[in-house]
């Protein structure tokens, strides 16, 4: 049974512009006919440019937001309706601002945040042992929040909004701001907990390697509606973005001429040539390396950001 | 834990808790003051005026107490802060109202206690055990309207963020105004306080009926009982005004 159920669900808000001393109004619609479900364990994956309504999203999952038209479940209830109910079984983070009490050290957080969520005690402490553990978070203990780096807040936050064992987790933009090694860490952090604890994972992010680390789907959004749901594999598939040959050659010549192939990048000696997802890219070589002289070669596969690029393109007319 | 959060900065407390004990003591000075040169004023004596600020300064007191805090939801629907009380099995009522709780607050509360002593002493009331009751029943009605209007002026911030001075117009406004007789300030004000924002029941009418006086406008003077009534009258239109507050809520752009 899914754990999440959108139907038809839309969100408008109304615009005020003034110009002099008239006002003109105008609606908005941050998320429009939107409808899928999710199940139990899923880790999703939201992804759309600015603006898309992901956060709206969000927001109407966890009720924060009530939206326009349609009907969202979310753990059998109506968010909006049942907000408090509801929040005992989710945990959401929002990677722009912190759900923290900015003056408290995080040990006095996690310890109002027991009680806000009724967490038994033992349990509590187990948990908070194993986040302690598995996000580094020893030494922060004790400092207020306000003194916390980012990305150290972003471990503290992710771990208050799994204090209370909630079945769904919401991530907002997670990663955001974040270095190289904390996206790791997190990253696997995330995947070890839904792993374990078969926690439902709703993640929105700009960084497709979050995607590519941790979802076994993904949803793109823009202007409000759908434009894709399926996995990562399938996305990639679904858009026959061209892959790119990279050659090296003894020396700088001009563009060499394949078929099947076209460069579209001459630096120097070496050249790149792209060429459909679809063709083998044995022949190619074949080709080069008969006519020219070949020093090195590489052959990439279309990234998930020209793939998502090429996805946002015809909507973006 | 918020009143641990406010002790944060220790130095500060002890200064605003000094700040707002003086602030509200030198207010009473000025009363008294005011009494050197006449002996009644709208019909009440000193001692009359001292019960009279007393109940005033002690509703809005504890009011606030519990709360004043709210009127700064307008700050964090502005930032989208507001986000954080919605996803936690608290009511956002209960967060918004404790957050920032602040003990100095306590120097009103504290103040009006001393008046209030003052004014036991100088007033010739028979103190019976249902005047006891009577009075402090009053002032739990009077701090709940008092409250009711912080809670609806935080629910106006919904549709018009920056209207935190609306309420704090009817609430510490209010209360400047209820610790003087409101006969003084005529008639009209006295009908708009009576039947738009029930501010003269928060302390007015029950104080008059305390002190046998009739009351203004030809109404019966029992109507000094009637605060608990107002109160949860204005408790119903609040959580209304809130919970429509809450729906309306579009949080920001991230």
């Amino acid at each position: 049974m899914p754990v999440i159920e959108l139907s038809k669900v839309s969100r408008s808000f109304t615009v005020t512009s003034r110009t002099g001393f008239r006002r003109t109004r105008r609606f908005v619609h941050a998320v429009d006919d939107l409808s899928f479900t999710v199940e139990p364990g899923e880790v999703v994956g939201y992804i759309g440019p600015n603006g898309a309504g992901k956060s709206t999203t969000i927001k109407m999952l966890t009720g924060i937001l009530v939206p326009s038209g349609g009907s969202i479940r979310v753990a059998g209830v109506d968010p909006s309706r049942h907000r408090l109910k509801l929040a005992k079984r989710i945990g959401v983070v929002f990677g722009q601002r912190t759900t923290l009490w900015w003056d408290l050290p995080l040990k006095d957080s996690f310890a109002v945040l027991q009680k806000m969520y009724d967490v038994p005690m033992a349990r509590h402490r187990e948990n908070l042992a194993t986040f302690v553990e598995l996000l580094d978070l020893g030494d922060l203990l004790d400092v207020p929040v306000r003194s916390l780096s980012l990305g150290q807040r972003m471990r503290g936050d992710i771990a208050a909004a799994l204090l209370h064992d909630p079945e769904i987790v919401y991530l907002d933009e997670p990663t955001i701001g974040l270095d190289v090694i904390s996206k790791a860490r997190l990253r696997e952090f995330l995947g070890q907990v839904n792993a374990e604890r078969r926690t439902t994972v709703i993640l929105t992010t700009h960084d497709l390697d979050d995607i590519e680390a941790l979802c076994t789907r993904v949803m793109v959004i823009d202007h409000g509606r759908q434009i894709f749901d399926g996995t990562l594999d399938h996305l990639k598939a679904s858009q026959s973005a061209p892959r790119t040959l990279v050659v090296d050659l003894a020396a700088s010549l001009p563009p060499i001429e394949i078929s099947g192939a076209t460069v579209v990048k001459v630096d120097g000696p070496r050249q790149h040539l792209t060429f459909p997802a679809s063709t083998s890219a044995a022949p190619l070589l074949a080709e080069i390396a008969a006519n020219y002289p070949l020093a090195d070669l590489s052959v990439a596969e279309p990234t998930i950001e020209s793939v998502i690029t090429q996805l946002y393109a015809p909507t973006r007319a | 834990m918020w009143i641990r959060s406010a002790l944060a900065y220790p130095a500060s407390f002890v200064l605003m808790l000094c700040s707002s004990m003086l602030i509200t003591v030198m207010d009473f000075v000025a009363v008294v003051l005011m009494f050197s040169h006449i002996t009644s004023f709208g019909g009440f004596s000193l001692g009359e005026m001292a019960l009279l600020y007393a109940t005033a300064s002690l509703t809005l007191g504890i009011a606030d107490l519990f709360t004043g805090s709210i009127e700064r939801v307008g700050d964090r629907i502005r930032t989208g802060s507001f986000d954080a009380y919605l996803i936690r099995p608290v009511p956002a009522f209960l967060q918004t109202a404790a957050d920032g709780f602040a003990l100095r607050r306590l120097g009103r509360p504290l103040q009006a206690g001393v008046v209030g002593v003052f004014a036991f002493h100088h007033v010739d009331v028979d103190w019976t055990v249902a005047r006891g009751i009577m009075l402090v029943v009053s002032v739990v009605a009077g701090s709940i309207i008092f409250g009711a209007i912080f809670v609806l002026g935080a629910a106006f911030q919904f549709i018009s963020v920056d209207s935190a001075e609306l309420a704090n117009s009817f609430t510490y406004g209010g209360q400047t105004m209820t610790q003087y007789p409101l006969t003084v300030f005529g008639k009209e004000i006295v009908r708009a306080v009576t039947f738009v924002v029930p501010l003269a029941f928060v302390n007015y009418y029950p104080v008059l009926y305390l002190l046998g006086k009739p009351a203004p406008l030809g109404l019966p003077s029992w109507i000094g009982l009637l605060s608990p009534v107002v109160a949860v009258a204005m408790v119903a239109l609040a959580s209304l005004a809130w919970r429509s507050g809450l729906r309306r809520y579009r949080s920001t752009g991230s």
